[in-house]
């Protein structure tokens, strides 16, 4: 018996989607450069959905209104950016990344707020009630879509990037958005601190036991509950971070932004299987390349492009790539 | 006579619309081994989940050390020194070994802070948890996940450990390993209620004995007077022991 086996089939689905390209594209700079937009598009999306997909396994409970923290994120981020734009204005790239940390930490606390009164007053009456749970969830993501529009007003607004974050670098041919370095950074380090937290501390180990057995998390003497206020505060909290990374990505922020986005993260919990951090990474990552790829090869599929790869993934592993054990 | 650790007076339970459990009536003396006895569906696994509160009783009333515990909830009852050991054992598979004995073990934040001579203790009782130490518990063979399971059980002093059918679907020299483990945990003091159906197992462990049928207790009394008594075993069980 092995002491640790990492199933790396998963892990390789990521370069072979990207090497099954290449032939297909053609070029090699173009190539470069749509893989890497692709990383920092699933990267994002991971952000969004890694909080997501541990309220389901931790609670069994499937949030429809993810979206509204994605949405709230990136309409602070237009405020607080919007009152910065001595810094965000400067070609200075310090000063534009100083102004891009208050944007996310704001962003994060309002969504992580808001997170506290949409558990309290919308999912836990709900519990143990899937069709409920989509109504109501779908439900409070309306009117959270309605609030902003009453806050900010119906209009789509811009946000444009940081002036020294617009543009490209050139490696060869290839041309690679400064701004999606970023995101790709920021997804690392937000994956990082996350399987730190899930795998180094207590914390971390009680989310992952109630993934799989919560009842018996319980039994040890446990309050599963009040991890799950905070597993849903922290995944509202990274919503909203990840709403200010795809406003600044799409350069625009509307109040439906949410409800579009929430389509690519239950495709990417669904690939990685429900409940799996790790899984999720790599569901983001196909998704974002995947859209990536047949964007530029035949734009008309490229939203079914994600759901043909969702369904080719099922067909192989019924419960995700990284399935949790119990479930 | 031993004082009353665990009692059930009355206990009913409902799950959904079936009415499980009709009134039962259980003592539990302290420092003893309590055999709870019956045949399938007699109520026993449900008896187990009610006094964890996972199951809430719907009527009579559950106490332990004196204290009322029935309407109180699972983590409250288990952080008054109740260890639990269900019937599916209850293992984290995608944990380590390690890992679940460290959730078990509610005062330690690391693996570092598990009392290490408990630990040597536990590890002396059930050889398997310390072999496999950093392995997924999902890998391990039935035998070695309940012994995991009943040492997660008693990775820290516990008052009172109640065990759901540890011999079930276990290899004979692996049953007479776990008889041995719960003789040594018995003879360190802990108070121990047991489900089981392995008589031999039983009659080889019990002090005291409840058998159930039906949602109720329809005999208690010693292990000792139901192993020596045919005519007991005939009309409570079914066979002879």
């Amino acid at each position: 018996m092995k002491a640790l086996e990492l199933d790396w089939k998963p892990l390789a689905l990521v370069p072979l989607l990207a090497l099954i390209a290449l032939p297909l594209v053609g070029s090699g700079s173009t190539w470069l450069t749509l893989t890497v937009a692709g990383l920092a598009m699933g990267m994002i999306i991971f952000i969004i959905a890694s909080g997501l997909t541990l309220v389901f396994g931790l609670m069994d409970v499937l949030n429809f209104g993810h979206g509204v923290f994605i949405a709230l994120g990136a309409y602070v981020a237009t405020s607080v950016l919007g009152g910065m734009s001595d810094w965000t204005g400067s070609t200075e790239l310090w000063r534009n990344l100083v102004a891009l940390a208050p944007a996310m930490v704001v962003g994060m606390l309002v969504a992580g707020a808001v997170g506290v009164a949409f558990e309290r007053f919308i999912v836990r009456p709900v519990y143990g009630q899937h069709l409920k749970q989509i109504l109501i969830t779908m439900g409070g993501m309306i009117i959270g879509e309605e609030l902003i529009k009453v806050i900010w007003g119906p209009q789509q607004i811009a946000l444009p990037l940081p002036e020294a974050l617009r543009g490209s670098l050139l490696l060869g041919d290839a041309s690679i958005e400064r701004y999606r370095v970023v995101a790709v950074v920021v997804g690392l380090v937000v994956f990082a601190l996350l399987a730190w937290t899930l795998s180094r501390t207590k914390i971390g180990l009680l989310i992952r036991a109630g993934v799989q057995d919560r009842e018996m998390v319980e039994s040890l003497g446990y309050r599963i509950r009040r991890l799950f206020v905070g597993v849903f505060v922290v995944g509202s909290a990274l919503a909203g971070l990840g709403g200010v990374m795809w406003g600044l990505y799409q350069q625009n922020v509307t109040p439906q932004m949410g409800a579009q986005v929430n389509i690519l993260i239950f495709i990417v919990i669904i690939i990685g299987g429900l409940g799996s951090t790790g899984g999720a990474l790599i569901g983001a990552l196909l998704v974002g390349l995947m859209a990536n790829y047949t964007g530029f090869l035949v734009p008309k599929v490229a939203l079914f492009s994600n759901i043909a790869l969702m369904v080719a993934v099922l067909l192989w592993r019924p419960q995700g790539v990284y399935p949790v054990a119990n479930r | 006579m031993s004082d009353i650790l665990l009692k059930l007076e009355g206990v009913h339970t409902h799950i959904g619309a079936y009415h499980i459990l009709h009134g039962v009536d259980l003592a539990v003396p302290r420092g003893q081994l309590t055999m709870l006895l019956g045949r399938n569906g007699a109520g026993k696994t449900t008896t187990l989940r009610t006094i964890m509160g996972l199951w809430p009783a719907s009527k009579g009333r559950i106490s332990f050390g004196g204290k009322d515990i029935t309407a109180m909830a699972t983590p409250q009852i288990a952080a008054l020194n109740i260890a639990y050991v269900p019937e599916n054992m209850g293992i984290f598979s995608d944990l380590t070994v390690k890992e679940n004995m460290l959730l078990a073990a509610r005062k330690a934040k690391h693996a570092a802070q598990m009392d290490e001579a408990r630990l040597q203790w536990i590890f002396k009782l059930f050889p398997a948890v310390q072999t496999f130490w950093n392995h997924p518990a999902g890998k391990l063979s039935g035998g070695q996940k309940q012994m995991l399971a009943v040492a997660r059980g008693i990775v820290e002093p516990r008052e009172l450990l109640i065990v759901d059918e540890p011999s079930k679907g276990l290899a004979p020299a692996i049953i007479n390993n776990m008889i041995e483990a719960f003789q040594q945990l018995k003879a360190s003091g802990v108070t121990i209620l047991l489900v089981e159906q392995n008589i031999n197992f039983a009659k080889r462990l019990g002090d005291t004995v409840a058998v159930m049928d039906n949602g109720v207790v329809v005999h208690a009394g010693s292990m000792r007077e139901l192993a020596e008594s045919e005519s007991l075993q005939t009309s409570l069980l079914g066979l002879a022991l």
